[in-house]
């Protein structure tokens, strides 16, 4: 069992992944990924602690997680890897050609960990509902999780999700938020105002909780507190602030993070902000 | 000609439908979800035994291909249904990414596809619908021709592993296909053997290519009626073998010309062997409100206008034939 301490190192590595993988590959999203490492951190090595050597589609027995932001996938991947599903050496194969680690996450190579594409923003809750219901249908009292953008709220499928879910009682489904507030062209609320997310959810029927999701110890302690609320009536739903770009000064909060790959110089400063805790791949 | 008796005048969605609720009693690991259209698409009896595997999902299609495929993870075998217009245009994109591309085993079961839906109108007649669904790579993509045949590829559909489109109607339409008559995805069926001309048929108008063959017989012209009830994968071999022998080829479908079964003959023919061929199909237009068999003449996708389509290709073929 993983230490607050142990988690918050291996968040730290993670981080160091994205911005070697992100920069090795001359593209990628690094800003929202490395917001989001320590919850992705807690999730797989505190929460859901699938076993990483038996990767099965169906997932029989186990929590699933599906990432319906794909562009997070650099982070998705290293948490990936560093959990056991493959060789961490993989990581340098990210986006280039030939590799399992596509742009945005993909069936079709193969690569343990991933159950269904993503990228294509607003489909990943309708996914997790379904395997949920499954999970139901198959006396599987295993939980889903999944992890959705704040930006992405704009699509209209996810509200098509958000009242099936309640109207029908998925109430084996975590969903996450990432809160960062910025999205590609700037600012939520200059692009397009979400408002009130947590009342939305409640008027929803959701069972809402929030967090800040770049304290290991809240991360950790609200996703209990999530499993807690599961299997009473109403699907949960964390809204996770978090920030864009977090462990590197100069990317924090800049939405102009969002999708650009940092150059050598960036690369070697941000680098000096995140130390090499469990080794580099 | 071979002839064919009708077996009373069915829609082909009710094929769907009775299929569907014996696939429910075959097989626990089928799942059936609709979006407000349980009655139009045939789904009540399904819904009625098996309520625990009856997804009503709403008027939220993008929601119901999303669920579905996550379905498939847990190894359900879901099956959609909604009009065919809802089932493809409007969830494009949602195929696209997490049923085609992630390769996920979800039938895609889409009822009032083409003009004979009839009064409702263009909004919903939608003739773009196979060249959509063809388009994607994984994807299966099905036309039947009557109820009977419905109901056997609705059954055979379960069987296969991968994501598949299967195209069905609103009218009521001639019954013809043996019952019982087993459904080989990817397989034609020869329905009469000719030596002048192919017609290569799918969905509703199959059973129009028979009338025509019927009439064109007593001109002294000799039709072969093939029924491509699978449009993806195409039967190649036996549409090749039999372009050989006639030397020329119709197509008819309740379909736009562009992306249509057509379509895909024409792009064999001419990587393998160029033939005259005359497509029967609509030609770039939107639908309109009005009765099936009215508007399937005004939209050209009459008998007679596989007669003449038939007898224009025949005047077209080089004089070795």
């Amino acid at each position: 069992m993983l230490s607050i301490q142990e988690l918050e190192q291996t968040a730290t590595q993670v981080r160091r992944d994205i911005i070697r993988m992100v920069h090795g590959a001359s593209s990628g999203h690094p800003g929202a990924s490395l917001g989001c490492a320590d919850f992705l951190v807690a999730l797989y090595f505190k929460i859901m602690k699938p076993d990483p050597g038996q990767f099965t589609m169906d997932g029989a027995g186990e929590d699933l997680f599906f990432l319906s932001n794909g562009h997070l996938s650099a982070g998705w991947y290293s948490v990936l890897a560093r959990y056991g599903y493959f060789e961490v050496s993989e990581l340098d194969t990210f986006r280039k050609m030939g590799t399992r680690l596509q742009g945005h996450p993909a069936t079709a190579e193969g690569l343990p960990g991933i159950r269904i594409s993503s990228g294509s923003l607003g489909q990943g809750l309708s996914v997790a509902i379904g395997a949920a219901l499954a999970k139901k249908m198959n006396h599987d009292d295993h939980l889903v999780y999944c992890l959705m953008g704040d930006g992405e709220l704009q699509e209209g499928q996810n509200w098509e999700a958000l009242m099936f879910a309640a109207g029908k009682k998925v109430d084996n489904l975590v969903a996450v938020v990432d809160y960062n507030g910025v999205q590609i062209d700037g600012p939520n609320d200059k692009v397009l105002p979400l408002g009130d997310l947590q009342e939305k959810f409640e008027a929803f029927g959701w069972n809402v909780l929030t967090m800040y999701g770049n304290d290991m110890t809240e991360v950790v302690e609200t996703l209990k507190k999530a499993q807690w609320f599961t299997g009473q009536g109403k699907p949960v739903m964390i809204v996770m602030t978090t920030h864009m770009g977090f462990g590197v000064d100069f990317m924090m909060d800049n939405h102009e993070w969002h999708g650009v790959f940092p150059n050598d110089t960036q690369t070697q400063t941000a680098l000096e902000q995140l130390n090499e805790t469990i080794g580099d791949y | 000609m071979t002839e064919y008796s009708i077996q009373g005048s069915k829609d082909t969605r009710s094929g769907f439908g009775e299929a569907l609720h014996e696939l429910g009693k075959q097989n626990p690991e089928v799942v059936a979800l609709c979006a407000d259209l349980t009655g139009s698409l045939k789904m009540e009896a399904f819904a009625a035994e098996f309520p625990d595997r009856f997804i009503q999902v709403g008027i939220a299609e993008a929601n119901m291909m999303g669920i579905a495929a996550g379905l498939t993870i847990g190894g359900k075998i879901p099956f959609t249904g909604t009009f065919a217009n809802f089932s493809t245009g409007r969830v494009y994109d949602q195929i696209r990414q997490s049923i085609a591309y992630s390769n996920k085993n979800v039938k895609i079961c889409a009822s009032h596809a083409g003009v004979t839906l009839g009064e409702d109108g263009a909004t919903h007649q939608i003739l773009e619908d196979i060249g959509m669904m063809k388009m994607l790579p994984n994807m299966t993509v099905i036309n039947p021709c009557d109820f009977n045949q419905t109901r056997a590829a609705t059954l055979a559909i379960a069987n296969h592993n991968g994501p598949v489109y299967l195209r069905f109607g609103r009218p009521k339409w001639p019954n013809f296909t043996p019952k019982g008559q087993p459904f080989v995805i990817g397989k034609s069926l020869l329905l009469n053997e000719g030596k002048d001309v192919t017609i290569f048929a799918t969905g509703h108008l199959v059973w129009n290519a028979l009338q025509a063959c019927k009439i064109l017989e007593n001109q002294n012209i000799y039709a072969e009626v093939i029924n491509i009830h699978t449009i993806k994968p195409l039967d190649e071999e036996a549409i090749l073998a039999s372009v050989l022998k006639t030397g020329c080829v119709v197509s008819a479908e309740e379909h736009m010309r562009n992306g249509g079964l057509g379509d895909s003959i024409a792009q064999l023919l001419a990587r393998k062997y160029p033939a005259p061929m005359e497509m029967v199909a609509v030609n770039d237009k939107f639908g309109e409100s009005g009765k099936p068999e009215e508007l399937l003449v005004k939209f050209g996708l009459d008998i007679p206008d596989i007669v003449e389509a038939a007898i224009r290709v025949i005047a077209r073929k080089p004089s070795r034939f």
